[in-house]
């Protein structure tokens, strides 16, 4: 069967839902879900609570991360940390070199696990850039589940880009990435970092991506991918403007996106 | 290798993923304390058989050490003994993703403690289920590596969470009502 040719049905759509929003699917199946949801209202609001199913609980399922004391208690109960103390003047006489060597090898892993517990700290405490991230997650979020992706809904950017006059000090580029596989499906206002920006939302496969863009002082930068409960965030800055762009799609699939705005935008 | 370096080792490989070897552990368990035990009891394990892991994929390797950690554990056994089975038969659910319901799931979104019932409905739901949900969504794990932790086939990985979706969401409305 040629995979333009074939056609799914509700039973069989209803099936490849769920596997379909993990992009699980082979490439035809997957062409031939996108087809009966652009056909079937009933499947396609079957598709958007799932989704929204699913972006729920990734906000708001706890993960229940280990108290700090459970990593010593894990180490202390290995052998290694009883044995090497008990065993290790006996074993240690001859080789002087190479225990001087084990030694110092020793040192380098310890301070590489120390700078690695450092980083980790530092990393834990919310620099602007993660706070930002988290607010334009939570936005991205907030989109699926409410089913309020777009204000403007329309694949023509003459349409998309005059929605915004007006409402904005500034003036985005709005392009279309139908023929990269990257389809624009409309736009909306969002308020973040304590001003409004412009919000592109586009598709690919059954995954929306949310461009936020808004004017910024800072240099030109490459891409920054930043990942967060298994949601994907790619930021850059170019020509005077902030970009981050989230989806739960596939890394190197955004990142793809990311450099495709990066080249027109 | 010497003990302490494997010790080394096991701390750079298999430690920093002991936040998802917690969470998974808790979310099966359902209590603090014996998460924390069936963590150390993996751990332990996952020490014992360092020698076999490759060294790519340690959250997945430690994982799947957890998860049978649990299953063969008293923890496992203690919680089936209070665990009256679930009749998925009893619970009618086919309709509720459907279009007639439509407006319900975001009514439920929109809830204020709409995280304290998302918890109390995964907790809710059987293990089998719990553990695809907690592997997919929180751990973000693809279908191949759930496979490999839960020691199931691809396709029973697709067929269950789809029925574990269908389940929680209809726990979820239940709870809203």
């Amino acid at each position: 069967m040629n995979a333009e040719e074939y056609a799914m049905d509700c039973q069989e759509c209803r099936a490849h839902l769920s596997a379909g929003l993990d992009q699980e699917l082979d490439d035809s199946k997957t062409q031939a879900l996108q087809n009966h949801l652009v056909s079937c209202a009933n499947c396609r609001q079957a598709y958007m609570a799932l989704q929204g199913l699913s972006a729920h609980i990734r906000a708001h399922a706890p993960y229940r991360d280990a108290r700090a004391h459970l990593a010593a208690r894990v180490m202390d109960s290995l052998p290694a940390q009883q044995t090497s103390v008990r065993e290790s003047p006996a074993q240690q006489p001859p080789a002087r070199a190479p225990r001087w060597n084990a030694l110092s090898m020793g040192t380098v892993f310890a301070s590489l696990l120390a700078l690695g517990v450092s980083v980790s700290l530092y990393l834990a405490v919310p620099t602007p850039q993660q706070q930002l991230a988290n607010e334009v997650l939570a936005s991205h979020v907030r989109s699926l589940q409410v089913d309020h992706l777009s204000d403007v809904a329309s694949s023509d950017r003459h349409t998309v880009k005059p929605w915004f006059n007006g409402k904005l000090d500034f003036s985005p580029q709005v392009v279309d990435y139908t023929t990269e596989g990257f389809p624009l499906i409309g736009g909306r206002l969002d308020y973040l970092d304590r001003q409004n920006v412009v919000v592109l939302v586009y598709r690919h496969r059954l995954h929306s991506i949310n461009l936020f863009v808004w004017p910024t002082a800072s240099k030109d930068s490459g891409l920054r991918t930043l990942d967060q409960r298994g949601y994907h965030i790619v930021t850059w800055v170019a020509r005077g403007m902030n970009y981050w762009a989230v989806s739960d799609l596939a890394g190197d699939d955004l990142n793809t996106f990311a450099r495709l705005v990066q080249q027109h935008g | 290798m010497t003990e302490v370096e494997q010790s080394r080792r096991f701390q750079t490989l298999v430690l920093p993923h002991l936040n998802a070897a917690f969470n998974l552990a808790r979310w099966l368990a359902r209590s603090d304390q014996d998460a924390e035990d069936v963590v150390q009891e993996a751990c332990l394990r996952a020490y014992k058989f360092f020698d076999s892991f490759q060294g790519q994929g340690g959250r997945v390797w430690l994982l799947s050490i957890v998860r049978n950690t649990f299953y063969s554990g008293s923890v496992y056994r203690k919680t089936q003994a209070q665990c009256v089975p679930f009749d998925e038969s009893l619970h009618d659910y086919a309709g509720d993703m459907d279009s007639s319901a439509s407006g319900s799931p975001e009514r439920v979104l929109m809830q204020r403690d709409a995280a304290r019932q998302l918890e109390q409905a995964l907790e809710q739901l059987p293990l089998e289920f719990r553990e695809v949900i907690v592997l997919r969504e929180l751990e973000d794990l693809s279908y191949k590596e759930i496979a490999a932790i839960a020691e199931i086939p691809i396709g029973t990985v697709m067929s269950r969470l789809a029925r574990a979706r269908k389940l929680l969401a209809h726990l979820l409305l239940q709870e809203a009502k």
